[in-house]
């Protein structure tokens, strides 16, 4: 393998030289491109990519890749451009000496949007024959997307040489997008490119296949059937997205309102200032990670990893000391309990904002939570999948401690039945203590989880608090499967409604038919069974 | 016994009576007192919300302005007086902005009011400000379509702000289609449609406009995200032109980063992010991405007056890292155009200062000079900047020359007649085809 | 003999409340009006919009004290017929505005000008005409009510649940209002309005005169209330509170009860928002918002619940300590202050602060009737076991 992979390096290398040497009239050109970057405007830039892209010269590539890195450096006084190294050395851009030093004088060479993009489209054609399986399947893609005729040689050039079996197929569908555009080619070239894009089947292909301008009947004619089969494929694909979505909203309600499901399903407290401890969760995590930039940036990554059992005590100490100091006094007058959370809520949120100050504090999605995956024609982002397991894992946790633990079990007992639980020598004031606190503490996990797709401010909890009562109100009070098939429930119809009527029309629908679901069962999806009339 | 018990009544009626009537009489009396007029000292009202929703984005305001109160008196304040800041808190609470706003004017008899973020805020206030006849200072960019006397507009004006970033986004990078996302309420609302009606008027078809409305604070953006990364694949050049707002941005952008649009792909220019928004943001998956403002903490200046503004700010709030921001230098430019206006007139009474106001040169922190309109807002320079990877912004375009800000948009049927003008014709909002002064303005 | 003394007690209360807000409806708007300025019982015109204000949160809290107090239902959405009745109001108010506006056209609103609505929606059909305005005022508000009120008592939907639909409501309610396709000005709502009925909104008269109209609805309103609560009705909403099922038992049709009480309380908080809409000049979805009703609930807690005075006075108090708080140095730190208030109210004053006066006073009054009592048979030369103190 490397006496393989050294070797098409070397071709590349040789490949790059012979052209160089072959086209040695473009020298003087070449230069003045070069000079260009230190005039400091994005057309001359832009013209100066084009010109050295096309060069063939040898110096191209460090040139254009020490651009889109930031390494290219230009002097605005001696018009002087230098590239400078990954190691640090420079060499002079136009004749590739090396240099000692880069005057302090110059800067890097600025981008804009669209010279990105030149700058892809040129690096694309340049690096299609890279040694890197990686290197070449994003310039096969670049060179989709940019699909210049200029591009098709070097394309074919690739093809012939590729054996990557995914490579080949992104080249492949480069040189169909190159071909449909391409004035000159013939129907019969057309035609199989459209049948390849037919094949690739997602928006890109769509959009090329939309806006290929006029071509001959044939091909028309094909590039329709072509697009309507990529549709029905694609609306399919739309309805299994809304799901994810719906999922993936579904897990963050039931995040923020699975510690509420206990709080104030099973304990019967009107916690108003739950959402609160969410945002506690979100501020701990925020603290964990500034500890963690400034001394220890390694551990970044599991910065999450530290924070969830952080949030989780220090949720779970407030919570506990709540309980003690104001929510013991208020037992069997839980409408009262709403009135001193509430006033616990507004106390804590101005809390927050004395210590950390009103604005939004940064948290950092580590590198396991950002960007996404394609799955079939869906991009499912690696943060709402993982909060979707997570959330998943503290469900399962919690149901399993509340059914097959010893303090499950008190729980449970003190919240059935007080007296008898006391009477069987339960110190039901410290479970009671235990419960609020276990409660809180998982408000506070889910901050750790919300503050990855939300604000941390100091409004944090505000936003959650009225989508969580309705949650463990829908799904029935007192029942935790109720809160997750409420949750799900909830956020799969937001999703599903959302394209149909807006977003805000959508909510809107949601909590009217929360509001008709509870006049047809009045305790919710999963009512406690009884016989008693008064719950 | 049955006198007794009478006079128990009788007794107890009384004393109770007296009792509430103490407790009533305390409350006036304690709201009557309070208001000291102290005359040695320029009274200048703060209207900022310091707790509530906006308190995220005002509170910056309110220190913004002690500082510059806290210069000034270093320089020996304004007509030999000190400048005295009165704060209040109005907590993201609109009636209780007009509350708070006439307790500054008639209790504590203030010179001049900074103040309000939101149009709605503003819309409270205004009645008030008219009908007790003083000066407000508004710093922020808002929808326009308000010219009023008592009321100076040192943000930006849509024509100068979201016009210039439409025509950079259509001249640098080709943009053919557009998708206009803002929250749902005034300001996105009008300039949406502002955009809308002159991006038309650039042959820009109808179904290369998508417009999407969200609420407050939206959190999931997964569905929008997917449908501007759909709509965006149509084989034309895409932009997006956010008027989202303040809490919504966040979330917003970091589904725009995980679902992996990239600026090169279809950029998003915003009115509403800037220094302070992205302070609470990992910004290196959304380099590129634009915005545009009048003012940016990069800018270099010859003569060092922002590089100056920004190590006081800095030092002031004891914060090496505390970013300065396009309101904020509206409020910078706001306040020297009030002082130099009382020490033009030699006087605080708000109707010679108003009448001094227009024509008011102040320098602004880009290096340039704003002045202030008879329209009551003022011109100001435009700038496009690229989010850069730590937070701030590489300024990537400039107009030329200053914008006049426009108080009543020429795009849009109902005003492109209505001028404001409060030197000659006395009139906020003046018609100059029929030549009448509209509505109560007069 | 205590439930005897208990309403003859109440009663006594209820005159002096009566009498307070009568004084105050004809002193201050005299005292503002008539004083020169100055003078040092002249009352600031500011401070006449500002009590304006919290009398109107006292009708509120009145509102939501009938129906929590004495029928035990806890609405989580108050808010949002005070809202209602204050959008009534304000369509009305804009209708007034009429060519002043910015860009004088006769018949839209200026926020529908320049968002190019062509014609004025039918649902703001009539509100030119005052009568038609104060009928709606009542009627949106109770329509919504009995609907709402209908669905929810007959499928006998309590506690919390209720609660939550409830808050469920005023929180739909608040998206739809926000956005302004509906019609009602979104997220700036209705302001900038001229006149009520002919006079300058802005008038030093005019916000006398209304200050005085509010004080003589809370009157009203207050009688209102009392004449349920004192019925054989509030007899039957107090079991309702106290025993819902049994009630049901007994024969009584609970659900019609509840609607009848909720629907009035609906229609007042209506009346309430739409004396409140052109004092403070500004109405827009925010008042809709939970946190708002859940608010005014706290007024009548911290008042005391079920005692009707307690309401109102509670609406007072805790808006005055808001107003109070939000100035000066207190400024940054009046979350905590008020957080603190509603957490001490109930750990400290479960009843509230009329309910804990009350209970003072029986009690004190008992030991008093007791000593005397004691002293008179001491006098008399007749021994008697001792009381109980």
């Amino acid at each position: 393998m490397p006496t393989k992979l050294s070797a098409r390096f070397c071709s590349f290398v040789l490949s790059l030289f012979l052209i160089a040497f072959a086209l040695p009239a473009f020298a003087g050109p070449f230069e003045d491109a070069v000079a260009k970057f230190a005039n400091d405007d994005f057309s001359d830039t832009e013209e100066a990519v084009g010109v050295i892209a096309s060069s063939g010269n040898k110096l191209a590539f460090p040139i254009i890749s020490a651009l889109q890195d930031g390494r290219l450096m230009a002097d605005p006084d001696s018009k002087k451009v230098y590239v400078t190294g990954t190691d640090g050395k420079s060499i002079d851009a136009a004749t590739g000496e090396a240099v000692a030093s880069v005057p302090d004088s110059a800067s890097a060479v600025r981008l804009n949007n669209r010279l990105r993009r030149s700058v892809d489209a040129a690096l694309g054609s340049l690096t299609l024959q890279s040694p890197d399986v990686g290197t070449r399947l994003q310039a096969a893609q670049s060179v989709f997307k940019s699909h210049e005729e200029t591009a098709l040689e070097a394309v074919d050039a690739a093809l012939a040489k590729e054996s990557n079996k995914s490579v080949k197929t992104a080249l492949g569908e480069a040189r169909a997008a190159i071909l449909l555009f391409k004035s000159d080619a013939t129907e019969v070239e057309k035609l199989e490119a459209v049948a390849t894009l037919k094949a690739r089947g997602d928006q890109e292909a769509m959009a090329l296949l939309t806006g290929m301008g006029d071509q001959p009947p044939s091909v028309t004619k094909a590039a329709a059937s072509a697009i309507s089969s990529i549709q029905s494929s694609l609306a399919v694909w739309s309805t299994v997205q809304n799901a994810w979505y719906g999922l993936s909203l579904g897990s963050v309600l039931l995040l923020a309102a699975i510690g509420l499901a206990i709080t104030f399903g099973v304990m019967g407290v009107i916690n108003m200032a739950h959402g609160e401890m969410v945002m506690i969760g979100a501020y701990t995590t925020f603290v964990v990670q500034e500890v963690i930039r400034t001394r220890y940036p390694g551990l970044f990554d599991y910065s999450l990893l530290i924070a969830v059992p952080l949030a989780f005590v220090v949720a779970g100490a407030i919570g506990v000391l709540i309980e003690r100091s104001i929510i013991r006094f208020l037992y069997g007058r839980p409408l009262e309990t709403l009135l001193a959370t509430w006033g616990l809520s507004l106390v804590l949120q101005q809390a927050v904002r004395t210590m950390f100050g009103p604005t939004n504090r940064e948290v950092g999605n580590p590198s396991w939570m950002s960007g996404a995956f394609e799955l079939g024609q869906i991009t499912i982002t690696y943060n709402r999948l993982w909060i979707l397991c997570f959330t998943l894992a503290v469900f399962a946790i919690l149901l399993a401690m509340l059914r097959y633990s010893a303090i499950g079990l008190e729980m449970r007992a003190v919240t059935q039945n007080r007296r008898m639980a006391a009477s069987m020598g339960i110190a039901t004031s410290r479970v009671d203590a235990l419960t609020f606190g276990l409660g809180s503490g998982i408000a506070g996990i889910a901050g750790v989880a919300l503050s990855q797709i939300d604000n941390v401010s100091p409004n944090l909890g505000q936003s959650y608090i009225i989508d969580s009562f309705m949650v463990v109100v829908f799904g029935g009070v007192g029942n935790l499967w109720g809160t997750l098939v409420g949750a799900f429930t909830l956020g799969i119809a937001n999703k599903f409604l959302e394209p149909v009527a807006g977003a805000v029309l959508g909510k809107i629908a949601i909590l009217v038919l929360i509001i008709l679901f509870i006049q047809k069962r009045p305790r919710g999806l999963f009512a406690l069974k009884g016989r008693a009339v008064e719950a | 016994m049955l006198t007794k018990s009478t006079r128990d009544r009788a007794a107890s009626f009384s004393r109770r009576g007296v009792l509430a009537a103490t407790a009533g009489l305390m409350l006036g009396l304690a709201s009557l007192t309070g208001a000291k007029a102290a005359d040695d000292t320029i009274k200048v009202g703060v209207l900022h919300s310091l707790s509530g929703t906006m308190a995220i984005s005002e509170t910056t305001l309110k220190d913004t302005i002690l500082f510059l109160i806290d210069e000034q008196n270093k320089k020996g304040g304004v007509l030999g007086k000190k400048l005295e800041a009165v704060v209040v808190d109005p907590a993201s609470n609109w009636p209780l902005f007009a509350e708070k706003a006439r307790e500054l004017i008639t209790k504590d008899k203030v010179s001049v009011v900074f103040g309000c973020w939101t149009s709605v805020s503003r819309k409270s206030v205004l009645p008030v400000f008219k009908e007790l006849n003083n000066i407000l200072f508004y710093p922020v960019q808002y929808e326009g379509e308000e010219s009023e006397r008592n009321v100076f507009y040192t943000g930006a004006a849509p024509n100068q702000q979201a016009i210039p970033a439409v025509d950079y986004l259509m001249k640098e990078e080709k943009v053919k289609r557009w998708v206009l996302a803002g929250t749902d309420y005034v300001y996105p609302r009008t300039t949406n449609k502002i955009l809308e009606a002159y991006l038309k008027s650039k042959g820009v078809a109808q179904e290369d406009i998508m417009i999407n409305y969200t609420p407050f604070g939206h959190s999931d953006w997964q569905t929008i995200v997917a449908d501007i990364k759909k709509f965006g694949s149509a084989g034309k050049k895409t932009a997006v032109v956010s008027t989202i707002n303040g809490d919504a941005n966040v979330p917003f952008y970091k589904e725009l980063g995980n679902q992996g649009i990239k600026a090169k792909d279809i950029p998003v220019v915003a009115f509403s992010v800037g220094e302070e928004e992205l302070a609470g943001i990992d910004t290196k998956p959304l380099v590129g991405h634009l915005a545009a403002w009048n003012y940016f903490e990069s800018i270099k200046t010859k003569d060092g007056s922002n590089e100056k503004f920004i190590k006081d700010w800095q030092t002031y709030t004891k914060n090496p890292k505390r970013v300065t921001n396009d309101p904020m230098e509206a409020h910078v430019i706001g306040f020297a155009m009030w002082v130099k206006a009382v020490e033009k007139v030699k006087s605080t009474d708000p109707d010679k200062v108003i009448d001094a106001l227009p024509g008011i040169e102040a320098p602004n922190l880009t290096g340039g000079v704003s002045k202030m309109l008879p329209n009551h807002h003022i011109t100001k320079p435009v700038f496009i900047g690229e989010i850069k990877g730590n937070g701030q912004f590489d300024v990537v375009w400039k107009t030329p020359g200053l914008v006049a800000g426009d108080a009543w948009s020429k795009e849009l049927d109902g005003s492109k007649d209505l001028i404001g003008d409060w030197v000659g014709k006395k009139c906020g909002n003046f018609n100059t085809k029929t030549n009448k002064c509209l509505g109560s303005g007069s | 003999m205590t439930p005897h003394m208990l309403t003859r007690s109440l009663d006594r209360g209820a005159t002096i409340f009566l009498l307070v807000v009568a004084a105050l409806g004809v002193l201050i708007p005299l005292f503002n009006l008539l004083l020169p300025a100055g003078s040092f019982l002249q009352v600031p015109t500011y401070l006449v919009a500002l009590w304006g204000k919290y009398v109107c949160y006292a009708i509120l809290a009145l509102s939501i004290d009938l129906i929590w107090g004495y029928c035990g239902i806890l609405s989580l959405g108050h808010g949002a017929f005070f809202a209602l009745g204050g959008y009534a109001m304000g369509m009305y108010l804009m209708r007034q505005i009429g060519t002043r506006g910015v860009y004088g056209n006769p018949i839209l609103p200026d926020f529908m000008v320049f968002l190019n609505w062509q014609k004025l929606p039918w649902y703001w059909y009539g509100f030119d005409m005052f009568w038609f305005a104060a009928l709606m005022v009542l009627f949106v508000p109770g329509l919504l009510a009995f609907c709402f009120g209908w669905l929810a008592f007959r499928s006998r939907v309590t506690g919390v649940y209720l609660s939550i639909i409830t808050q469920a409501m005023t929180y739909a309610l608040l998206l739809a209002f926000f956005r302004n396709d509906f019609g009602f000005g979104g997220n700036n709502g209705l302001t900038d309005f001229k006149d009520i009925l002919g006079f300058n909104v802005q008038a030093e008269g005019t916000r006398a005169a209304l200050f005085a109209l509010s004080c003589l609805a809370l009157i009203i309103g207050f009688l209102i209330c009392r004449a349920i609560v004192s019925s054989k009705l509030g007899k039957v909403l107090i079991a309702v509170r106290d025993a819902e099922s049994r009630t049901r038992f007994l024969g009584y049709r609970v659900e019609s009860y509840k609607l009848f009480v909720f629907t009035v309380s609906a229609c007042m908080a209506g009346v309430a928002g739409a004396l409140y809409v052109p004092q403070v000049g500004i109405i827009n979805p925010s008042e809709f918002a939970p946190g708002n009703s859940i608010e005014a609930v706290i007024w009548v807690a911290v008042g005391g619940r079920g005692t009707l005075v307690g309401a109102a006075l509670g609406a007072v108090v805790v808006n005055y300590a808001k107003t109070f708080f939000t100035s000066g140095m207190l400024a940054p730190y009046w979350l905590f202050m008020l957080g603190a208030l509603f957490i001490l109210v109930t750990l400290l004053l479960p009843k509230g602060i009329v309910g804990t006066f009350n209970a003072w006073w029986d009690q004190s009054k008992e030991k008093r009737t007791a000593a005397s009592a004691a002293s008179a048979a001491a006098e008399d030369g007749v021994t008697e076991p001792k009381m109980a103190e």
